[in-house]
């Protein structure tokens, strides 16, 4: 055990500001009370700012701090300024909305920002006990998060069924842990790796097991999917947005790190499961969307299609799988972040809608938005020219590229049949008798929907600059163990 | 300005597009306009190529290359030779004549109109000059956007459905395809169309590669049995579309095999081309009989359309010089004839609101030119000597007798078949006694009208009378393609030998 220094921590300054940030609007939450909840919003959003702007240049080297418990990489800085973004964007999304649903509470913008400082750990986490620690930390803000609409039954109901879920899988999550920890003797990802390396028991490979059940429900992967699309539907639509944006780019990196710093050794078992999670997400997410009629709903289960998707690339196994990963989020954050920013606007005489029939007329109405969203969607369905389908294109061609043909025909064929309610709401908002219109959307949501809308096009011309920063993420863990 | 007249052609449009879309608050009138003289200039490049392209050296030409994804190795390569150049024409000469075909007949979004069949010309253009793999599944999936939306937004009752069908149908076809491109990538580690050409690939994985590439293209063609969602989409779709649909999204099946299949693929085109064959006969004799019983006149010639892709597959696996001329010919002539077809329909369909053939009759008394029109368009879909149709066909089934005779037999029952629909239309439309008073009062055809069509009809004959003009273009490609094929292919096809033939080469 070193001598405590200062500079030890440096690393972890980004994180430590955000706490630092959190406890004193929470202070001035508490003095404000909630007329202030709108002020506190845009501070978070300041103080994420800040904490990219002090996570600026951390990722050029590989520090692992604190014995091992945190460790700052190009992988982590990368994932977190993601998360950021993420979180920006749902913090703007949610300041407008928590107004008109006059549900204003400062609480809000600060367990989002507690939230975020979870996922920014969690990325960072280099060892078992701190993975759980930022898994828990952005769980529990996320289950107050889903039931913070008291008074409504749905939102009560959503937060209860997401924690009790939750802590079923953090358990399964801790009972592989221990199972780890009893046979390797550590926590730490590398000494897990190397021991696993020498020798591989299979009381390990349950543990593994039983990690990547755990961590397969924080990105709702079938079979552990159940919750999310009550809890979709349930929480208040800007909580929705905010699940659907940041949280599972947290726990996918989480997952991406575990597999490749703590189990590379038993890489064909992992595989395996990778491949089912993966498949098994694609067909339920296709087929189960189909009948949805709540647009939340559908959303909650297209975003289970898409982890399969992404899964694809981990069942890969390859940096190009890997950085295929990443693309593929990013990609599918900015959609979803385009689509929520449009579900946020559907609302009729102050009252916000939620069924796909409401989305009838739109492109009479609101021609810009009605575009926007049939862009997204045939993006989302990964029809080219639009960015989804190079995000598509980058986790099948790294499965391809390793055989794995069966999981890639598969998958095409699950995105034909996801490919159908996409164009459902294309077909509702261009084809169906119109509606009487929406009541006027606030500018930022629509410049969310812009920029978004902008991205997705301009990725068609410049693809080059989000590949390649996503190569030099990934490229950490196959620089580290060249063995692979 | 011939060095980026490709990408000229391929964005022109697009910037029309734009422009149409960030004017503000334009006329319906001014968009009309934009979307004509956009197109118009287009045409004018596309024959400013023609002129400057070198029909005889069968090379690719006008070769641009760029880098567009350098991660994934993926470039901006485009080139037309004498086989895609036509096609290009193609698209450029029949999007103007679209757009002015629906210039009273589109009154709702009129914008969004013009906007959609403008970004449909990019990607049409786009699909026939590309020359690296993804960058032609790009353009060549990218139709299916602009398309369901006019499908679906301007057709008829059932717009919807036809709208999904046509959407799903050809996806579910060319998301196999683009495992495929996947597979040839990590196979030869190119994703240039013409290095891909360079690769002797094992015949069993060609095997798979060919079914994959053969999902795609069969239903985009359409072949019998997949052909189901084109009498829909036909029917449904406002004129314009059927023309666009019927003129050139077809022959992007027909261009594909002779892109993919011939040249990156030959050891499996040959494996597999007694199965087009029989496919294709059942294309040319059913779907003519069903052909014969339609009472929709837009789906009688959606019908007839499948017929006559039979024919072009039955050519292009014939691998011969004829064969393949001819399905070149039978392509461009069809994407014409066909198109000029549903132009007439719409033409009386504006009038009457109906395309029930029984509604009409007699209309030769009180259009007279309509009349003249059709019948020269309907003589080239029968294939009369002296029309387009005629040199296709013939060529075709000349190609088929050298290689399968029984096969050319079966199929020359198609052309007798073609004849009997196609008069039988021709006579309750036009001859006999006018059934209908609304249906004899018609105007005949407007000048506009007259405009548009005629055009149409001189090019059936001039076709006809020389096909030579088109040939001298096409031919030096065609032979080019079929040595290469005939090289790769000459050993007798059994799998043991292939395998064998691969080792010899590649010592």
């Amino acid at each position: 055990m070193n001598d405590f220094s200062l500079s030890m921590i440096a690393p972890m300054m980004p994180e430590i500001f955000l706490a630092v940030a959190g406890l004193a609007l929470l202070i001035f939450g508490v003095f404000r009370g909630d007329k202030s909840s709108a002020l506190v919003g845009w501070l978070s959003v300041g103080a994420f700012i800040v904490t990219g702007y002090l996570l600026s240049g951390k990722g050029d080297e590989s520090i692992v701090v604190l014995n091992g418990m945190f460790v700052s990489d190009m992988f982590a800085v990368v994932s977190k300024y993601i998360i950021l973004a993420g979180l920006i964007v749902s913090a703007i999304l949610s300041i407008r909305f928590l107004e008109e649903e006059k549900m204003a509470r400062f609480e809000y913008p600060i367990l989002m920002l507690f939230a975020g400082l979870g996922m920014m750990l969690m990325v960072s986490a280099h060892d078992l006990l701190a993975l759980y620690m930022g898994l828990e930390l952005q769980s529990l803000a996320l289950y107050v998060l889903a039931a913070i609409r008291r008074d409504n039954i749905k939102s009560s109901e959503a937060g209860l069924k997401y924690f009790v879920l939750g802590a079923i899988s953090s358990g399964m999550l801790l009972f592989g842990a221990s199972l780890i920890y009893g046979y390797t003797g550590s926590t730490n990802f590398n000494v897990i790796g190397n021991s696993l390396a020498q020798e591989v028991s299979v009381g390990a490979l349950i543990g593994m097991v039983f990690l990547l059940a755990g961590l397969a429900f924080k990105i709702s992967a079938v079979p552990f999917h159940m919750w999310t699309p009550d809890v979709y539907e349930g929480a208040p639509s800007s909580v929705t947005a905010f699940f659907a944006l940041v949280p599972k780019m947290a726990a996918m990196a989480l997952v991406i790190r575990l597999l490749f710093e703590a189990f590379p050794a038993v890489d064909g078992q992992w595989q395996q499961i990778v491949w089912i999670l993966s498949a098994l997400s694609m067909a339920v997410g296709a087929f189960a969307a189909l009948l949805q009629d709540n647009i939340k709903r559908l959303l909650a289960y297209s975003s289970i299609g898409n982890m399969g998707f992404a899964l694809v690339g981990l069942a890969a196994g390859t940096a190009e799988g890997l950085a295929g990963v990443l693309v593929y989020m990013i990609i599918y954050m900015i959609m979803t972040a385009g689509t929520f920013g449009i579900v946020l606007s559907m609302r009729r005489n102050g009252q916000a809608l939620e069924k796909i029939s409401d989305l009838a007329g739109m492109s009479r109405n609101h021609p810009a938005m009605a575009y926007a969203l049939a862009i997204l969607m045939f993006s989302m369905s990964g029809i080219p020219p639009l960015a989804g389908f190079f995000g598509k294109f980058m986790v099948f061609k790294a499965a391809v590229g390793v055989g794995l043909y069966g999981l890639a025909i598969f998958g095409v064929l699950c995105s034909v049949v996801a490919a159908y309610y996409y164009l459902r709401i294309i077909k509702v908002m261009f084809f169906d008798e119109p509606e009487s219109a929406y009541d006027a959307a606030p500018f930022a949501r629509r410049a969310i929907v812009a920029v978004c809308i902008a991205f997705i096009l301009a990725f068609i011309f410049y693809p080059s600059p989000l590949v390649d920063v996503s190569t030099d993420a990934v490229s950490v863990f196959f620089n580290v163990q060249p063995a692979r | 300005m011939l060095d980026n007249i490709l990408s000229l052609q391929i964005f022109l449009p697009l910037v029309g597009a734009l422009l149409v879309l960030a004017l503000p608050k334009i006329s319906d009138c001014t968009a009309r306009w934009i979307a004509l003289a956009t197109s118009t200039i287009v045409f004018v490049l596309s024959l400013v190529m023609l002129n400057g392209f070198d029909g005889a050296s069968g090379e690719m030409q006008f070769v641009e290359k760029a880098v567009w994804f350098p991660a994934l190795g993926l470039t901006y390569h485009l080139g037309v030779d004498g086989i895609s150049i036509y096609f290009v024409l193609l698209s450029t000469f029949l999007t103007p004549i679209c757009l002015i075909s629906c210039w009273k007949s589109i009154e709702k979004r009129v914008k969004e109109y013009m906007v959609a069949f403008l970004i449909l010309e990019t990607f049409m253009i786009g699909t026939f000059c590309a020359l690296d793999s993804v960058l032609f599944y790009v353009f060549f999936e990218g139709v299916l956007l602009p398309m369901f939306l006019i499908i679906g937004i301007w057709g008829g009752k059932r717009r919807v459905y036809a709208a999904f069908k046509f959407f799903l149908y050809t996806l579910l076809g060319s998301v196999l395809m683009l495992v495929a491109l996947l597979a040839l990538y990590y196979q030869t580690g190119t994703t240039d169309i013409v290095a891909l050409a360079d690769n002797a690939l094992p015949l069993n994985w060609q095997i798979w590669l060919w079914l994959a590439f053969f999902a795609s293209f069969a239903v985009k063609m359409p072949m019998w049995p997949v052909h189901t969602w084109l009498p829909d989409a036909h029917v449904e779709a406002p004129t314009a579309g059927s023309v666009i649909l019927a003129g050139v999204l077809l022959k992007m099946g027909g261009y594909g095999f002779l892109r993919f299949s011939l040249p990156i693929l030959p050891d499996a085109s040959a494996y597999f081309s007694d199965m087009v064959f029989w496919m294709s006969i059942v294309a040319i004799v059913y779907t003519a009989l069903v052909a014969l019983v339609q009472e929709d006149m837009k789906k009688l010639i959606a019908y007839s359309s499948v017929s006559h892709m039979g024919f072009v597959t039955l050519g292009i696996f014939s691998a011969n010089q004829q064969g393949v001329d001819g399905a070149m010919f039978q392509m461009l002539s069809h994407g014409i004839i066909s198109a000029a077809l549903f132009l007439c329909v719409g033409v009386v369909y504006d009038r009457l609101h109906t395309r029930e053939i029984s509604r009409y009759g007699g209309l030769v008394k009180n259009m007279p030119k309509y009349a003249t029109v059709f019948m020269v368009l309907m003589l080239g879909s029968v294939g009369l000597p002296g029309t387009s149709g005629f040199v296709g066909e013939f060529l075709t089934l000349m190609g088929a007798f050298q290689t399968n005779t029984i096969i050319a037999a079966f199929a020359t029952t198609g052309v007798v078949f073609g004849a009997a629909y196609m008069l039988v239309l021709y006579r309750r439309v036009i001859f006999g006694e006018p059934k209908n008073a609304d249906a004899s009062a018609m105007p005949d055809l407007t000048k506009v009208e007259f405009g548009y069509l005629v055009p149409l009809v001189v090019m059936v004959i001039i076709f006809g009378v020389a096909p030579g003009l088109v040939m001298k273009n096409i031919s030096p490609s065609v032979e080019k393609l079929l040595l290469h094929y005939k090289t790769n292919t000459e050993v007798p096809q059994s799998v043991a030998d292939v395998a064998e033939k691969k080792v010899v080469r590649h010592e």
